[in-house]
């Protein structure tokens, strides 16, 4: 059986304002099952947000875009935001990124929830309004909320009616982009707990995009790494800690402090990330990686199965065999 | 110090390519058409002004031919009541309006810009006493009080230009406060506070070169205002009876009864100069103004319609 | 307080700081009275030369307020701040300008502490010209040493450039050369890190831990305990205006007394997946600073709570089943 969400060699550029062109993603492979829970890790411009926005149909119109985004098997960009708009918010929903931001601030919580379940039919008048307050109060919000201001609510009561709201219609996969990013770390546990049961009671799959491994190492089952706008490595996300197979993921990991790992020395990663206005050649990631050696500069490496479900793209892995350590 | 700090800087790359300031002028200038037009034609009046003396070598009022002459090779637009040549006295009035416009501008921004720096910056008792202030000059009524004024003060050139800045600094005076508000609170301004900064530093080194961009808009928009200004007043017989201004132009063919011999030479050459030198400055200074001023600005709603393209080397095998 | 015999470099008493909150036009129409945030409310903690204290703590703590009024940003209502054998609490803003050169903060978000419109060199030189230091050659050289130290190296390529031009991290480097052009004593650190890529964050917080190393007294506030826990001496978890549990980073991390600081601590996500706990998650969230609950503030979330715990407001005290002798929890149950 096919994946649920096959992402197959996607690839967004972005019109740039002075000319030329930005190619914010590049090639990307990613499936996600039926409620797997699914990590998707990069630093700020790696394309991981780009990625789930193309998903959701909502690029810019200075976007253009490449490649296929199957779910159950219909490629829903066949022909572009036209076909993505009706699996929008029914099959697929998102909770971006800063929650202030997904509201409109002078209508009323609830109003704006049921929006969704208007405008595609689910429910209208006095039954919408109940759903509206079901959800509420699945979501941990008091219903009589509803009739409150976005203003009103705190960053983690908002949070969590973005995600009232995006799972208004009953999707199948909830992309959850830097969702607990701006939230202390008790709300952001709070979040991650509703996230994980709604995943379980509603049958989701959950995309967790994040800059944070280790909510990705609490959170997920598997998880990709994203450099510069491609898929640097993807695996079971025990394998992607404990047996990295790219440098990026194990640099990633050793620049993460840790509660308990006192002695353990932190070590940044030097450099910066490649411009993406540019065209690159070889591993975008050789400037900075400390297991450089002749191809890198000069030859791209292709993702290539390490493992059981485990892929890489690093030259390391070109004769090593399967199994084996980087 | 340890190497693992320096490698890790030092390769944090400098990719970067160095390229100027952020927010300028030049950029607005050059990125919309409507501020190069505008531009060109406040410049292209700058430039006659600077000219004038090689045309008026002699007094541009000097008698050179019968009046209401028709427009004719050697005097293209005519000449007016006192057998002027229009062309030298449309020259003459340019310095002077330019005079006055941008004078009477400055001014205006002298004291807006002050008032609003102060009350923006200071905030508490300074803000409510000099937003009080500006509330009062605000609904003066403009016209009456500078016939008030020119009546009571005498009609010279300074006193005009005085009067026009003394009406006008009020909307200079809340743009800017508005905008050194926001500043004041920036993390940059903060900052240099902590480390002891007083605020004669924080106004002149941090906060007005900030706000001196929209400054400079606002007061580009203030000429506009200032030379119609100007030309009514002249045109009512209030201005300087030393100087030619086209308001003066204009009072003189209407008192020279122009009309009646049809002479319209004399009235719709400078009414035309009027009308483009304050078209020219407001466009410029309304495109510097939207560009600049943060709460113009306004977000492009997304038609969210991107466009698919194909993939090469992809092509053959779908 | 400090057990050792040097006496502390910041000697912080009873700090109060409150600040009123707006109630709004109907509010004021209404005659509410007018309410105030006790943002920090009784904090004391001692910081010695070339130590790094972590205060750590959720939003609305009062750890940013904590280290405003220690540099004396924002007015005090109460309590006592010891600069170095100097009380820092009366003083005018005249008075106090000197004293600013030796006491440095670096803000949280580099985009926004620089000054968009001056060079990296201009914006280090500042302090120098601020404080009227030196002649402009001296002032050059220092420039050039703060972005060594500040690991922008080589110099040149960096005086020129505007923060635009620039990386997150480099802009923190730049923000971090410009707060020691001054050699300050103390550095006060308002989460360095939280804005950075994580793939940066060790390079600016090793910049930190090596200037600690050299003398200078850190100061860091951070909402990260995992990054409290790796670079700092000593943590000080703070609840609603107060500082809970204090002691040795270790100590905190892996003995917390606090039932406050233990549910914080198990909620921070391991980085082995392997390693996968259940968190003692708190329900609902911090009450807001206005209406502080009364006896113990933790009272009402709190799982060890008993009915003395909302009569009795406890103080800074060593636990029972604490190992480290500085080691203090402010519990009843402990």
């Amino acid at each position: 059986m096919s994946a649920l969400l096959e992402v197959e060699g996607l690839n967004v550029w972005f019109d740039l304002a002075g000319g030329g062109e930005l190619h914010a993603v590049r090639g990307v492979d990613v499936q996600v099952d039926a409620g797997e829970r699914f990590g998707l890790v990069g630093e700020s411009g790696c394309g991981k947000t780009t990625a789930m926005l193309t998903i959701m149909g909502l690029l810019p119109p200075n976007a253009s875009v490449a490649g296929e985004v199957r779910l159950a098997g219909e490629n829903i960009l066949a022909r572009g935001e036209e076909s993505v708009s009706p699996h929008r918010w029914n099959d697929v929903a998102m909770v971006f990124q800063g929650a202030m931001n997904a509201f409109n601030p002078v209508k009323t919580v609830g109003s704006q929830i049921e929006e969704p379940l208007r405008l595609h039919g689910i429910a209208e008048g006095r039954a919408a309004r109940r759903q509206v307050a079901e959800l509420l109060e699945r979501v941990g919000i008091p219903s009589d909320r509803a009739a409150r201001y976005p203003h009103e609510f705190s960053g983690g009561m908002r949070q969590r009616a973005a995600i009232a709201m995006a799972i208004a219609c009953g999707p199948k996969i909830l992309l959850a982009d830097e969702p607990t990013t701006a939230l202390d770390v008790m709300v952001q546990a709070q979040i991650l707990e509703l996230l994980l049961s709604l995943a379980e009671d509603f049958e989701l799959a959950l995309v967790l995009v994040t800059h944070d491994l280790p909510v990705v190492a609490q959170v997920c089952d598997r998880a990709a790494v994203m450099y510069a706008g491609e898929v640097a490595e993807a695996g079971s996300i025990d394998a992607l800690f404990h047996t990295p197979r790219h440098p990026y993921t194990r640099m990633l990991f050793a620049a993460t402090p840790d509660l308990h790992a006192g002695g353990e020395r932190v070590v940044s990663i030097p450099g910066a990330p490649p411009r993406l206005d540019r065209p690159l050649v070889g591993c975008p990631f050789h400037p900075r990686c400390d297991s450089r050696f002749e191809p890198c500069p000069t030859v791209t490496p292709l993702l290539k199965v390490v493992g059981e479900g485990h892929v890489a793209a690093c030259h390391l892995n070109d004769h090593v065999r399967e199994g084996a350590l980087v | 110090m340890s190497t693992a700090v320096q490698g890790a800087a030092a390769a944090e790359g400098v990719d970067v390519a160095k390229s100027g300031r952020p927010g300028s002028i030049r950029r607005v200038v050059f990125g919309e058409p409507q501020a190069l037009i505008g531009l060109a034609i406040v410049a292209a009046f700058i430039l006659v002004a600077l000219l004038s003396p090689l045309f008026l070598s002699q007094d541009p009022k000097t008698k050179v031919g019968p009046i209401f002459e028709h427009p004719s090779v050697s005097h293209p637009l005519g000449l007016d009541g006192g057998g002027a040549d229009m062309v030298r006295l449309l020259i003459a009035g340019t310095r002077v309006s330019l005079l006055v416009g941008f004078a009477a501008a400055f001014v205006s921004a002298l004291i807006g810009g002050t008032v609003g720096l102060a009350s923006g910056y200071f905030g508490g008792k300074t803000d409510i006493v000099l937003m009080r202030i500006t509330d009062y000059v605000i609904v003066i009524p403009d016209i009456p009080l500078m016939i008030v004024a020119a009546a009571l003060f005498g009609r010279s050139l300074t006193n005009i230009i005085l009067i026009i800045g003394v009406i006008y600094w009020t909307s200079t005076a809340r743009l800017i406060r508005a905008q050194v508000k926001s500043v004041r609170e920036r993390v940059y301004v903060k900052r240099a506070r902590a480390l002891g900064a007083g605020n004669t530093r924080l106004i002149f080194k941090h906060v007005l070169p900030q706000v001196m961009p929209l400054l400079i808009a606002n007061t580009v928009l203030l000429v506009a205002l200032a030379i119609f200004a100007e030309t009514f007043i002249s045109f009512l017989g209030l201005g300087d009876p030393s100087v030619i201004s086209w308001g003066r132009l204009i009072e003189n063919s209407f008192t020279d009864d122009a009309i009646l011999n049809n002479a319209w030479w004399t009235i719709v050459p400078p009414g035309v100069c009027v009308t483009l030198l304050v078209l020219g400055s407001t466009m410029f200074g309304q495109s510097l103004e939207d560009a600049l001023n943060p709460r113009l600005r306004v977000g492009h709603l997304s038609v969210r319609r991107f466009r698919m393209r194909p993939l090469k080397g992809k092509l053959e095998s779908e | 307080m400090s057990t050792n015999g040097s006496a502390p470099l910041l000697q912080v008493e009873g700090l109060v700081a409150r600040y009123p909150v707006s109630r709004g036009v109907v509010g004021a129409l209404r005659r509410e009275p007018k309410l105030r945030v006790h943002a920090v409310d009784g904090v004391s903690f001692s910081l010695r030369r070339g130590e790094m204290l972590a205060l750590v703590g959720e939003s609305g703590c009062g750890k940013t307020s904590t280290a405003q009024s220690v540099l004396r940003l924002i007015d005090i209502d109460g309590g006592s701040i010891q600069f170095d054998g100097t009380e820092l609490s009366g003083l005018s803003p005249r008075a106090l300008r000197p004293l600013r050169r030796r006491m440095q903060i670096v803000y949280q978000d580099p985009y926004e502490s620089l000054d968009p419109r001056f060079r990296v060199g201009a914006t280090i030189e500042e302090p120098l010209q601020v404080h009227g230091v030196g002649s402009r050659s001296e002032r050059s050289d220092e420039v050039r040493r703060a972005l060594e130290l500040a690991g922008l190296t080589p110099p040149e390529l960096y005086v020129d450039r505007y923060p635009h031009e620039l990386s997150g991290g480099q802009r923190q480097r730049v923000a971090i050369a410009a707060s020691l052009v001054l050699h300050p004593d103390l550095l006060v650190a308002d989460e360095p890190v939280s804005m950075l890529d994580v793939s940066v964050r060790a390079g600016i917080l090793a910049i930190l831990d090596e200037l600690r190393d050299n003398g200078l007294a850190v100061l860091m506030i951070t909402h990260d305990l995992s990054t409290a826990a790796h670079y700092a001496d000593r943590i000080a978890v703070m609840y609603l205006g107060r500082i809970v549990e204090e002691g040795p980073a270790h100590e905190v991390v892996e003995n917390p007394q606090h039932p406050y600081t233990r549910a914080l601590l198990s909620v921070v996500p391991k980085r082995d997946p392997r390693e996968r706990s259940t968190p003692q998650i708190l329900r609902g969230e911090t009450p807001n600073s206005i209406h502080i609950p009364v006896g113990c503030r933790f009272h009402p979330r709190c799982p060890l709570a008993i009915e003395e715990c909302k009569a009795v407001d406890p103080e800074l005290r060593r636990p029972a089943a604490a190992t480290d002798p500085a080691h203090r929890a402010a519990c009843i149950r402990v």
